[in-house]
């Protein structure tokens, strides 16, 4: 057990964790931050998908002491109450997700290339995608909704 | 499981000399998926993917050679500078995984788990490149050919950590190919990289298609008879009995993800439109 200091969703957070908790476990046992999903546990599907520093990285093949030090942002950053963030309405509004499994994974990745303020191909956002498996939407949506945010913007 | 996160190289290679026995952790993404599974159950796990000292890279333009430091990540790679410098490797680093996976994964994770089917090794044997290893007691510099002895088997002696990868770099033409049942997160079933040297040597190398990556002598001599440099041609004919030749040299099974037959056609395919990229005139 060792302890941790780190920043989830702009708060910092002081922990006291086993070396083999996966950050995934952490977030949603530990900090029962539960829109974080587990989909394989193999790296394969994404729905696990977090921003550490920024960058989108798979929190199931991430040790939660790997973050001591580190910021977090986790699905649970967007929406402000009841009100969705930009991100979310796109998915929303065109369509882009079904059951919603995968939907926090596609969200976060989403965020990140969102960021990049610039507009993108739709093969582009395929591949940018390509991490975030979905077995309802068939896609076509979820890049209806990601062209659509990357062409409005972050701001709400 | 005990994890420790050196804040040195120094530190690291201490506690890997005091317990030889630690699994060496980088990005995490072959490793973290055999720990999930339960595949390994290592000990003692040592991180090192956040050293400053493996996070560098050095461009020498006298010597025309890249050290890459083995910390840095296929994302890295996937930028501009490395895509001018080394063209084949960056291409093969956009192939690795999706962004997710090589926001984590490193050139030193690829080249240590050595697994035949590693997109990022065959640029490292087609650049005949040099894996520098250290350990506690000192430091020694391996051909990447003699660094991977087997499928994930390597030279790498207990206690040696790999620090960098140094590679030279080429003004002609490079590129990697891969076929796999999708484009993302997908091991390959064949991969092949080909370069031109800077004494006009076309080099070729296999990857998934052996148990170790497969530099194809024969191909390469059979191309310096029938190139022409200065035109930038090779004729479709000659390209396709490269492709033959570079097949006959594949050392292919059949295995759950693939066949045998089926993989060396691909080698076959792809080193001939590798060859032609380079050569696309005649």
């Amino acid at each position: 057990m060792r302890e941790i200091n780190l920043v989830i969703n702009g708060s910092d957070v002081q922990a006291t964790v086993a070396d083999r908790l996966l950050l995934s476990d952490f977030i949603r046992d530990d900090q029962r931050l539960t829109g974080t999903h587990v989909g394989c546990e193999h790296g394969y599907c994404g729905s696990c998908t977090v921003l550490l520093d920024g960058a989108s990285v798979r929190s199931c093949l991430t040790l939660a002491v790997q973050t001591d030090g580190h910021v977090i942002e986790t699905v649970e950053s967007l929406a402000v109450g009841a009100d969705l963030h930009p991100i979310q309405e796109a998915f929303r509004s065109n369509h882009g997700l079904q059951c919603g499994f995968c939907t926090p994974g596609l969200l976060m990745t989403t965020l990140e290339l969102a960021r990049e303020n610039r507009d993108c191909s739709r093969d582009e956002i395929r591949e940018r995608l390509a991490g975030n498996l979905c077995r309802c939407t068939g896609y076509h949506q979820i890049v209806d909704a990601v062209q659509a945010v990357l062409r409005t913007g972050l701001s709400r | 499981m005990s994890v420790l996160i050196p804040a040195t190289l120094a530190q690291a290679l201490s506690a890997l000399d005091d317990a030889p026995s630690s699994m060496v952790l980088a990005g995490g993404t072959d490793a973290m998926v055999e720990i999930n599974g339960g595949h390994r159950r290592p000990d003692s796990v040592i991180a090192v993917g956040r050293l400053a000292e493996l996070r560098t890279w050095t461009h020498d333009v006298i010597s025309a050679t890249l050290r890459i430091g083995a910390a840095v990540t296929y994302a890295e790679l996937e930028a501009d500078q490395f895509r001018r410098w080394v063209p084949a490797l960056s291409q093969a680093a956009r192939t690795v995984g999706s962004p997710q996976i090589r926001h984590a994964a490193t050139l030193g994770g690829n080249v240590a788990t050595c697994s035949p089917a590693g997109d990022g090794l065959p640029a490292l044997s087609a650049l005949d490149a040099i894996v520098h290893l250290v350990s506690i007691t000192g430091q020694r510099s391996v051909p990447f050919a003699e660094f991977m002895v087997g499928p994930k088997r390597t030279s790498l002696r207990p206690g040696e950590l790999i620090e960098a990868i140094t590679v030279p770099v080429f003004a002609g033409w490079q590129g990697y190919a891969k076929v796999g049942v999708r484009n993302a997160m997908v091991i390959s079933n064949a991969g092949a990289c080909l370069a031109v040297d800077d004494e006009g040597g076309v080099r070729l190398a296999l990857g998934s298609v052996g148990p170790t990556i497969i530099r194809c002598s024969q191909a390469e001599a059979f191309a310096a008879t029938v190139v022409d440099h200065g035109q930038r041609a090779v004729s479709e004919a000659d390209a396709v009995e490269f492709g033959r030749v570079a097949a006959s040299e594949a050392r292919p099974i059949d295995d759950h993800r693939s066949t045998a037959d089926y993989r060396r056609h691909a080698i076959a395919v792809l080193s001939r439109r590798l060859l032609r990229r380079a050569f696309p005139n005649g």
